[in-house]
């Protein structure tokens, strides 16, 4: 793999740092008039999640990571792994819980997804943004409940509890922001 | 804001001046790297580097006589881009003969305020010693380089890596430090100037008369963002023969490419510069203050990107 100097490090490259795959997330170039020019780097750590700020000399450089996102359709979960496939290939990938994390509360079976391979291996798993499920368990709405004020938590088929205004009936299926875990809407079926 | 300076100078009776980009040699500062072009006449080839500053050639002027004086020109500063830098780049530099470093400052805090003034606001200028600015947010001396206080602080301020960037590299570890804990948090809206630079970082100033670790030498601020850098000027030519001569040793030691040291700045320095204090300020940077700009591309019509 490549190596890539602080120069190049640009949002979105992906680099080893103490041996975990990270993404560049911000590099700022740092050089008092008269001193020592640094990079004041923002990095995630692919594997954690975690943000860190490191600081290079400039001109130093991290051996690159064979990370990429590919986008997969997800198959069904065995129990122990959940299995994906990629759309145009077949090819199949198994992820562990690890990799699938928090995100499994948001995966559907059909439902397509980036999954992010580190040597070929899945990483992380990144639901699409916005997902269509259907609400298997909340208390029944009463008349003259409007938009307005309020909500009541609503259980997802995937498992994820959601705040759900509280016109919205058990049976339904809404539409949801992944990123922040809200309701968007209810879906015509 | 160019006329406004102009305007400012030539209300002081200081003359502008206007001296070479090119040049036979140029700046030894171990951390700058220059340009440098080949001059083609033939039968001869010489090698010339623009300049990364226009301080020797306007040190020159005020020893032959010139008296104070200011320039606004370009600047050169290879491998140098990011948000606060661009490798071409715009300096006002001044030179006040008869001034001592807090009579200048006194200068820079009414020139920024004039060019402030209706543009931005501002508060009251602040000063502070770099000494006791740097003793406020670290807790460290800066001018006793203790190996294990600074190596412990770095480990409390999860910036582990500068114990292995650092190393036993006094100026380093303050230029680390420097910006990464105090620079943040100077003051918004205030001017700060910082002064009595530690002697390991003196560069072209004079070494304080009453106290040998520091130097005459003084850095302005505004949120944080450096803006210029000024000295009491060394006018001993000895001294400065042997700074030239050490950083050019520094430079083979890192393998940094060579610069020829300049003689005529030795000669001039011989021949007897005047006391005085001089200062130079990034007009881009000032720029970005002035318009509220977060990118130096921002103010600057094409970046070298796009140059």
């Amino acid at each position: 793999m490549a190596s890539y100097s602080t120069n190049e490090f640009k949002a979105g490259l992906k680099v080893m740092l103490d041996n975990d795959p990270c993404a560049i997330i911000e590099n700022e170039f740092v050089k008092p008039g008269k001193g020592q020019a640094f990079n004041r780097v923002k990095i995630r750590n692919l594997k954690t999640g975690r943000v860190i700020e490191r600081t290079f000399k400039s001109g130093e450089s991290l051996e690159g990571a064979d990370v990429v996102d590919v986008d997969m359709q997800y198959l069904y979960n065995d129990g122990e792994f959940r299995h994906f496939m990629v759309p145009d290939t077949f090819e199949q990938y198994q992820c562990d819980e690890k990799a699938v994390g928090e995100v499994s509360k948001w995966l559907k079976d059909q439902d397509s997804c980036t999954v992010t391979l580190w040597n070929d291996v899945p990483l992380s798993v990144t639901p699409a943004n916005f997902v269509e499920l259907a609400i298997i368990e909340t208390d029944p709405g009463v008349r003259g409940d409007t938009s307005g004020g309020g909500g009541k938590p609503a259980k997802l088929e995937t498992g994820a509890v959601v705040r759900v205004p509280l016109f919205v009936q058990q049976g339904e299926v809404i539409k949801v922001d992944t990123r922040t875990g809200e309701y968007i809407s209810r879906v015509k079926e | 804001m160019l006329d406004d300076i102009r305007y400012f100078f030539s209300e002081k009776d200081v003359l502008e001046v206007e001296t070479p980009l090119l040049s036979y040699s140029c700046g030894t500062d171990p951390q700058l790297d220059f340009f440098s072009t080949e001059y083609v006449l033939p039968p001869l080839q010489h090698r010339l580097f623009l300049q990364t500053s226009p301080e020797f050639a306007m040190k020159r002027l005020l020893a032959s006589g010139s008296g104070s004086i200011y320039q606004i020109c370009k600047a050169f500063r290879n491998g140098e881009s990011g948000r606060f830098h661009n490798p071409e780049f715009t300096l006002l530099e001044w030179y006040r003969v008869g001034f001592t470093l807090p009579q200048l400052m006194d200068e820079i805090a009414e020139l920024i305020g004039l060019l402030f003034k209706g543009r931005q606001t501002l508060d009251a200028t602040q000063r502070f010693s770099y000494q006791d600015l740097f003793h406020r947010y670290t807790g460290l001396d800066p001018l006793v380089f203790s190996y294990q206080d600074y190596c412990a602080f770095a480990l409390d301020n999860h910036t582990p890596e500068a114990v292995s960037i650092c190393g036993l590299d006094h100026a380093l570890w303050l230029d680390f430090i420097f910006s990464h804990k105090v620079q943040p948090q100077l003051s918004e809206n205030a001017l700060c100037m910082v002064y009595d630079y530690p002697a390991c970082q003196s560069s072209l100033a004079r070494i304080n008369a009453n106290n040998a670790l520091v130097t005459d030498r003084v850095e302005v601020f505004i949120n944080g963002i450096e803006l210029g850098n000024g000295y009491y000027e060394l006018t001993d030519a000895l001294e400065q023969d042997r700074r030239f001569n050490e950083e050019i040793g520094v430079r083979q030691q890192r393998k940094r490419p060579v610069t020829v040291k300049d003689k005529h700045l030795i000669a001039a320095l011989e021949a007897g510069l005047p006391d005085c204090s001089g200062m130079a300020i990034g007009l881009d940077r000032l720029l970005m203050l002035l318009s509220d700009s977060t990118s130096i591309q921002d103010v600057l019509n094409f970046p070298v990107y796009r140059a």
